[in-house]
């Protein structure tokens, strides 16, 4: 059996047709079978999920994995970062999970320069409980919870993650693919905390195809290295309003990193113990 | 009828919050185990940072002993609060040193501003002076207070030794304290001192905690010794992301423990459930306090006990154990790192203010260590197998060609998502087996203290700090103490043994309701009186004695 073909597993896949999230799984299994050619083992890889649509990825791929809270993706993903800085560790979340309900832990992930990747698979819906507004949701979505149109305007979740201290930001589209495998790349192989925001349709509760395929542009990332330009570009689409929607590599910058590189040395706890008691009076 | 005289001495100290009264009381209790005594420290503050009265107790005795009595030999005053407040707990022949430009008494006056004044010091050498005097008074050796005072004092050393020596030599030796008979200088920690060594012992590879009183000083601690140690210790953003953080290190095979309070432990609840149910090691120290919500953030209480037990959605096995001597908090500390690792659940040590923040000597050997738990696991490797105890084997990813998933959903024996019901029903009934297996394990010698007269019919029953003051209690009345150090699950077969004989129970709790005894109750037993506390302080032994004489013949 070859990688590629052991890398999907045979458990029953339940995204509605359409779903963005099969681009995003498709992109992925590529990414990883690329890496895998230039020495990554995929053993290395582990894979963090929070709860809703988006997560179910982890159940599919026959890879590393931890399925664990709405919005807790990334604290489970730093520990596992921390304590193990060898491995591979990319995120999955939803916008719900990751921009409502976890969102400090974005924020601060991002001003740590925690070398993990995040992919926020956003559709700007939620779609595993049936359809209500989320942070990205435009302003008047009417959703099960806002039936008479919402009154909030969305989050600028680039501008948020560039303010944050997020030392790769993209956006991308799941019906660019070969757009959206290069970022998520990209993403991966950046020295720091990388952070990707998918834009796909929910195509039961959201389906904002034709919208996003008149809108969208891939933007040059020959500035990419300079904040101010990343503002800019950020700023070229608020999540609401009908304009151009620039894709690509906003920012990507080098600076320090966490986990530090570390000599961990395993000492004799039990000497350790006796100098503590030594110098406890 | 012989009469044991118990060789013992009682210090208060007060001050202004700022005044370094917290210290001070450290230097005090540091000079009585230099001597070779027993040493009991209890710290009372208020929530704030400068002002607002402080004060410690510290008692020294040539027995073991876990609590404050209120017979005050010496009180030492930094300011006229600490004579109001304290001077009726004055023992009839007891005396008053005290700082005379900001008290005024009658005893021993310290002029401590000329003192400092004239060796060029600051405010906060005001303590070492009145401590020096206080030596002096007792007539504990200048060498041996030297000694202490360089050890303890490592700044500016040579100002304080000159304050010291000053101070010292105003004062006319009254007392003459001399070596405790032990003769035996016993280790002097805090309570989350003593928990963090044992968490050392037990092996943790990392230690996770967002600052809450009256937890702090385990993080605080572990962190000052983390290099020396070979661990990691991480303040993150808030308690929910300790505890998710720390699931995160258990899943790459790093033995990790938390520590917070009741509020702090209200937002790890759905990080506790999914340990329960993704099966994930993790060790949890809850040091409570005073609540509900933010409560008396300073003040100490055991209303947390049911809430322990129970919290988090589902139903999954937990072990919580709460130790009430120096002794307990290290090696229950340790095993709660082989417990956690061994059967892969919540390991819980329940503290409280009064025991974390308390100061205590204790007496432990480290060599005595018992070896760490190791997993065998078998491949082609399956996260959840199922096996005849409910325990899968762990692995820590990488592994080459073995997937290792946990999963927070019910899950099938590889880790991946289910909604089968037969499927659910085999992962519920292997949690239970766990919970059998855990209980199988914990019901042994050690899981119930008996104390006292061990044959009485009347028995205190209490857990975790209060045993200290109980014990005395029991001691001077001929009672029974009972108990219990593991709480969950509860050790039914070593309660049955230790109560065996009794024909009335005397609850004592620092809670309004009396929570041990919805517990106990469920294993048949009913308390004849309830001795309830909840004002945040601890109990002196003579409070209590008073209150158990009257429910008793």
């Amino acid at each position: 059996m070859s990688s590629e073909d052991n890398l999907i597993n045979s458990v029953q896949n339940t995204w509605c047709p359409g779903c963005g999230n099969f681009s995003i799984q498709h992109a992925i299994k590529a990414v990883i079978l690329e890496l895998e050619q230039e020495g990554i083992p995929k053993e290395k890889i582990v894979l963090v999920s929070g709860i809703g649509c988006h997560a179910k990825i982890v159940d599919y791929f026959n890879l590393n994995s931890f399925y664990s809270l709405h919005g807790r993706t990334i604290p489970v993903a730093t520990g596992i970062k921390m304590a193990n800085p060898d491995l591979t560790v990319i995120c999955f979340a939803g916008d719900g999970d990751l921009y409502a309900e976890g969102l400090d832990h974005l924020i601060h992930a991002a001003k740590r320069n925690l070398d993990i990747t995040v992919i926020c698979h956003n559709n700007r819906v939620y779609g595993l409980t049936t359809g209500q507004y989320t942070p990205t949701s435009p302003h008047g979505f009417s959703g099960k919870s806002t039936p008479d149109g919402l009154i909030e305007y969305p989050l600028n979740v680039i501008e948020l993650l560039l303010g944050a201290g997020a030392s790769f930001v993209a956006r991308t589209y799941t019906r660019r693919l070969p757009h959206l495998k290069r970022v998520l790349k990209e993403a991966i192989i950046h020295h720091g905390f990388s952070h990707v925001d998918v834009l796909q349709i929910c195509a039961t509760f959201f389906n904002q195809t034709a919208w996003y395929d008149e809108r969208v542009y891939e933007t040059s990332e020959s500035n990419s290295d300079r904040f101010e330009f990343a503002c800019k570009t950020a700023q070229q689409w608020n999540y609401n309003d009908d304009t151009k929607i620039p894709l690509g590599i906003f920012f990507r910058f080098t600076k320090p990193v966490l986990p530090e590189k570390k000599d961990l040395t395993s000492k004799d706890r039990i000497s350790v113990i006796k100098s503590l008691l030594d110098r406890a009076t | 009828m012989e009469v044991k005289i118990i060789t013992e001495y009682s210090v208060l100290i007060g001050g202004k919050a700022g005044d370094g009264i917290s210290q001070a009381g450290q230097l005090i209790a540091s000079l009585f185990s230099e001597l070779g005594y027993h040493v009991y420290q209890y710290i009372d503050y208020p929530s704030l940072i400068r002002g607002g009265h402080n004060f410690c107790i510290i008692r020294a005795a040539e027995k073991p002993i876990m609590a404050y009595r209120d017979g005050i030999d010496v009180i030492l005053a930094l300011d006229q609060t600490t004579i109001d407040l304290h001077q009726k707990k004055l023992r009839p022949n007891g005396t008053i040193i005290y700082d005379k430009k900001r008290v005024k008494d009658t005893g021993h006056a310290l002029d401590i501003g000329d003192i400092i004044e004239k060796y060029h010091g600051i405010r906060i050498m005001g303590n070492t002076a009145i401590i020096s005097a206080f030596c002096g008074f007792m007539g504990i050796s200048w060498d041996i207070t030297e000694q202490v005072f360089r050890r303890k004092l490592q700044k500016k050393t040579d100002t304080n030794i000159q304050i010291a020596q000053e101070a010292y030599s105003q004062i006319s030796k009254s007392m003459n304290i001399g070596p405790s008979v032990n003769g035996k200088h016993l280790p002097l920690l805090s309570g989350n001192e003593w928990i963090s060594l044992g968490l050392l012992a037990g092996g943790i590879d990392a230690y996770i905690a967002y600052p809450m009183t009256p937890s702090s000083g385990i993080l605080h601690y572990l962190a000052s010794v983390a290099h020396e140690a070979g661990i990691e210790v991480i303040h993150p953003e808030s308690e929910i992301a300790v505890i998710l953080i720390a699931l995160g290190f258990s899943y790459a095979g790093k033995k990790t423990a938390v520590g917070t309070s009741g509020g702090g432990f209200c937002l790890m609840t759905e990080g506790l459930s999914l340990a329960g149910m993704a099966e994930i090691p993790i060790i949890i120290v809850l040091s409570q306090r005073a609540g509900p919500s933010t409560g008396l953030p300073t003040y100490s209480s055991q209303s947390d006990l049911l809430f322990a037990c129970h919290a988090g959605q589902g139903e999954f096995p937990r072990w919580i154990a709460s130790p009430a001597t120096s002794e307990e908090a290290y090696a229950f500390s340790a095993e709660a790192v082989r417990i956690a690792w061994k059967f892969q659940v919540p390991a819980f040590i329940l503290s409280d203010k009064s025991f974390s923040e308390g100061i205590f000597t204790g007496e432990i050997n480290p060599d005595e260590t018992k070896e760490s738990f190791q997993s065998s696991p078998s491949f082609p490797y399956r996260r959840y197998e199922d096996t005849p105890n409910g325990i899968s084997p762990i692995l820590a990813p990488p592994y080459v060609h073995e997937t290792i998933k946990y999963n927070s959903y019910t899950h099938d024996y590889q880790g991946i998502t289910t909604e089968d019901p037969e499927m659910t029903v085999t992962m519920v009934q292997k949690r239970i087996r766990k919970t059998e297996q855990l209980l199988k394990y914990v019901d042994k010698p050690g899981a119930v203290h008996l104390g006292g007269k061990e044959s009485a019919k009347i028995a205190l029953l209490c857990w975790g700090s209060p045993r200290g003051v109980c014990s005395e209690v029991a001691e001077e009345l001929g009672l029974r103490v009972v108990s219990p150090v593991v709480i969950s699950p509860f050790p039914t077969e070593e309660f049955r043994k230790a109560m065996t004989g009794v024909d009335k129970i005397i609850l004592v709790e620092e809670s309004s309701t009396g929570q041990l005894n919805l517990i106990t109750a469920r294993e048949g037993y009913k308390m004849d009186h309830v001795i309830l506390r909840y004002d945040g302080r601890p109990f002196a032994v003579e409070e209590l004695l008073d209150q158990v004489t009257r429910c008793i013949p």
